[in-house]
């Protein structure tokens, strides 16, 4: 059964057109598995069996009839807990929402719906996207596949996970500033952050408007081109979505790196990196070069600027963007208090964790009147700056290779406190979100605590093909570890 | 000593867009609570504000009505704050650049034309309404009106007086129905003002702190509210003492204003910019498509009346200024009207009948065709002015034409040669003394004469053919 769950989406949807296994049968061998691993695992939030067995049924019906449009019809997946879905509870892992059942989809779910996907739960994070552990989540803390003394990583840890332990098949995730890139590499799977504006945001609880982007995590490479196809696409509902003209991102995949150039910028290969995982991505990028890549060296010196400018603009949206939960409307309300002021002072501070209040003061405080200029101002300065260097280092390079993470899955509390060391966790992929592009993780390796490492393969805007067949390139050729 | 009052104005119009600003939810008045809204104007969690163009092309519209510039790149800003009425805690806004800056409005006060600069004109979102419950502990929250557009208007601090910025605030008022962007309905509070005033002693130029008043809603509360503001802030410098830079709240049925916060308690509303909604790019073509959707307005109709059809300066601006007496003016024009004929009926007894019913000129109930015809019997003598008027009153309450009501009411001018001399025999003979009287100086027998003629006639001789009639009889 668990040899069922190693197959990828392109072998299951062909087990499920030529009827070797029916969808029910595969969501019912889904949910046993999440049964027997979830008092361990930890990873889903909400566990739909009703509905999904539902889904399964409907995409049955359309296998029989032949008409199933997409590769994914039928097979059973998981979503984070901050992307909404009609009528079934979307928490953030958050108090706030923890009964919070939305009355619409996010436009990503109305897209796997229409391609009859089967979600069969929803999965943790860090309360309102904000970590790098998944251990903020108000719930529950989720483990990491490999080592269940460690975290998954985050915000996305529940979507890594529920992969890493093969619980479903692939997973969406949010990634604002390494969300499904960090915990991707920590459990061992892909995880694929698409360019700002090509996946709908539309539904997905904001954390950072600019910053968000809703992403797949799946087994292989080309599960997660399969499921971007699907939900990629310009969306009226999304001011910021745009027309992708090349979603077609599974077809390519294949044809070689040979002759494509790609950077390796130095200063994300210093110090401050495990040696090991240097070594496994530089052995990676080795490899790729024996396939015919041109290996470029490349500095991208705004690196040491990209984490402070990433907290200041993704604290200052947020603490827009969470301003709405007040108690007022929906979501937790203090049981007691003498005023409209107390009301939301109770209902926010206790319906809020520690680390979504630390930002939401770091957000308003750098957005006021007297520290705009300094904080936010220059940030979006340094913003401009980071997107000029990487579109300049994309006259010279086709992709970009670099550590996804700096370090291994570290241990279930030891960082939990000292936020700022938590926050160098994002070192390397913040400036990916602060420029727009394209990047995925992929395992390359392990440590010798026989934790995964992952490589991130970052590409221009709009070009995921790219990172794709890369990605896929060196899975062909990487072997096992 | 003397004191020099100046007031600026921030008017609130909301636009008449079929759909809200950022959703599609219809932009309506007057539904039960709740249920002119979706998940988007209510503020749930994960959804996105998508912008109507029709906003944009409607604040673009009011803005070169008021000679503004437009601005080729703007963009939304959010404005942030606490409060029951507004879902998301922030109003998506424009801060430093709004669609439309630096224009002007001429208005017409006291026989003079004044320039009035506007400041800025930027696009926003109202927020709901707040219904508190009669036991003062509960209050509930009506969101149909998040979302419905708004435009904020900002005027220079240009006004010397409430006079002046109530004449502004009709015209403005005017402007925006002319060119068809906000009903302008007070009482729905679809136009609302915020009023900021400072005195200073005649003279001076530096101006004076100013307080501004919020929560004006309707014309005569604005020209009161900054009366009221005038005279506090006078009575606080005469005393010796010094105004404070707040913000005060009108009360309208009570008649004064109350501090609402001070400087020290104003707002931080953290403004940046709005990361949902892309920058806005007007182009050159776009500003000309919709200037050609301007139709003529006020301050052009107001010297056209005077060039074209000869009115005087005075009832020019009154017809000009007012949309639905120059609409019906206009059309009433088109129908062959006498334009100095129809301006007196408007200016005189129309006016007066609606100003009786408390209504304005798009009440009438009657076609400007019926009023040329009203006239037209005038002129040509059928009916006297008397009757004309009478008639006038039935017309505001039946739908019959002139014509029938003339003939109803028995009001037709008798203007039978042959007929009319018989009667003038008959009170001739009736008072044979007369005209010896007429020639011996007292001519007020002439009047004399006439009024029996039209008792006799009950009312219908046409007085223009005995006058004469009696005249020749009387120097015979």
């Amino acid at each position: 059964m668990s040899d069922l769950f190693q197959c990828s989406v392109r072998e299951i949807s062909e087990k499920l057109k030529k009827k070797e296994i029916s969808s029910v049968e595969l969501t019912q061998k889904s949910l046993e598995q999440i049964h027997k691993t979830e008092p361990q695992a930890e990873a889903f939030l909400t566990v739909c069996e009703e509905q999904a067995l539902a889904q399964a049924k409907k995409a049955d019906e359309v296998l029989a009839a032949g008409t199933a449009q997409s590769i994914l019809t039928g097979i059973p997946m998981a979503v984070k807990d901050n992307i909404c879905t009609k009528g079934i509870r979307t928490t953030c892992a958050s108090r706030m929402l923890e009964h919070f059942i939305p009355p619409y989809d996010a436009a990503v779910m109305e897209k796997l719906n229409g391609a009859n996907a089967v979600m069969v739960g929803k999965v943790n994070l860090d309360e309102f996207a904000m970590g790098s552990s998944t251990e903020n989540s108000y719930f529950k803390k989720t483990k990491n596949p490999h080592d269940l003394t460690r975290v998954p990583g985050g915000s996305s840890g529940g979507s890594a996970a529920s992969v890493g332990f093969h619980e479903v098949f692939y997973s969406l995730g949010s990634d604002t500033g390494g969300s499904i890139r960090q915990p991707a590499a920590y459990c061992g799977v892909v995880g694929l952050k698409p360019t700002y504006g090509l996946v709908s945001r539309y539904g997905l609880v904001a954390f950072a408007s600019s910053l968000d982007q809703i992403g797949p995590l799946a087994n292989n490479v080309e599960d997660c081109a399969f499921v971007l196809e699907t939900i990629a696409g310009k969306d009226p509902r999304d001011a910021t979505s745009v027309d992708s003209r090349k979603a077609d991102f599974s077809s390519g995949l294949g044809k070689g790196v040979k002759g494509l150039r790609i950077g390796i910028p130095k200063e994300y290969f210093g110090s401050s990196l495990n040696p090991e995982i240097k070594e496994k991505v530089l052995n990676a990028v080795k490899a790729l070069e024996k396939e015919g890549a041109e290996i470029v060296d490349i500095s991208l010196k705004e690196l040491d600027y990209a984490l402070p400018a990433y907290y200041i603009i993704s604290s200052a949206e947020a603490s827009s963007n969470l301003a709405r939960y007040d108690g007022v409307k929906y979501g937790y309300r203090a049981q007691e208090f003498d005023s409209l002021i107390d009301m939301y002072r109770k209902s926010r501070t206790e319906g809020f964790g520690d680390e979504v209040k630390r930002r939401i003061m770091l957000g308003t405080y750098v957005l006021s009147s007297g520290y705009y200029d300094a904080y936010y101002k220059k940030a979006q300065q340094v913003r401009t700056l980071i997107q000029q260097s990487f579109v300049s280092r994309f006259e010279q390079v086709d992709a970009i290779i670099t550590p996804t993470v700096p370090n291994e899955a570290f241990r279930i509390g030891e960082k939990t406190d000292n936020p700022t060391q938590m926050y160098l966790e994002d070192i390397y992929t913040v400036s990916i979100n602060i420029a727009g592009l394209p990047a995925m993780s992929v395992p390359c390796g392990k440590t010798s605590s026989n934790m995964p490492v992952g490589m991130q393969i970052i590409g221009k805007h709009f070009d995921e093909k790219t990172i794709l067949n890369v990605g896929y390139t060196y899975e062909q050729i990487r072997g096992t570890f | 000593m003397n004191y020099e009052t100046v007031i600026g104005l921030e008017v609130h119009a909301e636009l008449n867009t079929k759909t809200k600003i950022y959703c599609s939810c219809a932009n309506e008045f007057g539904a039960e609570p709740n249920t002119k809204c979706c998940p988007i104007c209510s503020g749930m969690p994960g959804v996105l504000p998508s912008l109507n163009e029709k906003v944009v092309e409607s604040c673009v519209k009011a803005g070169l009505a008021m000679n503004c510039e437009i601005t080729e790149y703007s963009k939304q800003d959010r404005k942030n704050y606490f409060y029951p009425d507004l879902p998301k805690a922030y109003q998506i806004s424009q801060f430093d650049l709004p669609l439309c800056h630096d224009g002007y409005v001429d208005i017409y006060v006291n026989g003079e034309t004044k320039r009035i600069g506007i400041t800025r004109i930027h696009i926003e979102e109202d927020a709901g309404k707040l219904i508190h419950g009669l036991d003062g502990k509960e209050s509930f929250a009506d969101y149909n009106r998040c979302g419905v557009p708004l435009i904020e208007i900002v005027t220079e601090p240009d006004f010397r007086s409430p006079e002046e910025a109530h004449v502004f605030l009709e015209t403005l008022r005017n402007i925006l129905l002319f060119i068809g962007v906000s009903d302008c309905k007070m009482q729905e509070g679809s136009l609302r003002c915020d009023v900021n005033v400072s005195v200073r002693p005649e003279g001076q130029k530096k101006l004076g702190t100013r307080s501004e008043m919020k929560n004006v809603g309707t014309f005569k509360g604005a020209v009161k509210a900054m009366e009221f503001e005038r005279d506090r802030q006078i009575a606080i410098l005469e005393q010796g003492g010094t105004i404070q830079q707040e913000t005060r709240r009108w009360d309208d049925a009570k008649g004064e204003s109350v501090l609402l916060r001070s400087k020290e308690d104003a707002h931080d509303y953290r403004y940046f910019p709005e990361p949902d909604i892309m920058p806005i790019h007007i182009q050159a073509e776009t500003v000309e498509e919709i200037r050609k959707t301007i139709p003529e307005l006020p301050n052009e109709k107001f010297k056209r009346y005077m060039d074209e059809y000869g009115l005087s300066e005075y009832d020019a601006s009154l017809i000009a200024f007012h949309i639905y007496f120059a609409e019906f003016f206009e059309k009433c024009i088109q129908e062959g009207g006498n334009p100095k004929a129809i301006s007196n009926w408007c200016l005189g007894d129309i006016s007066k009948i609606l100003k009786q019913k408390e209504q304005e000129a798009d009440a009438i109930p009657f076609a400007p065709k019926a009023l040329v015809e009203l006239t037209k019997l005038v002129e040509a003598d059928k009916i006297s002015n008397t009757s004309a008027k009478k008639v006038l009153d039935r017309m505001f309450e039946t739908d019959k034409s002139p014509e029938t009501l003339v003939e109803e009411m028995g009001l037709l001018q008798i203007s039978d040669n042959s007929f009319l001399e018989g009667i003038v025999d008959e009170v001739m003979a009736e008072n044979p003394d007369t005209p010896a009287q007429y020639k011996n100086g007292k001519t007020n027998v002439l009047g004399f004469l006439v009024g029996q003629v039209m008792k006799k006639s009950k009312g219908k001789a046409n007085p223009q053919m005995v006058n004469p009639m009696i005249k020749e009889r009387l120097e015979k």
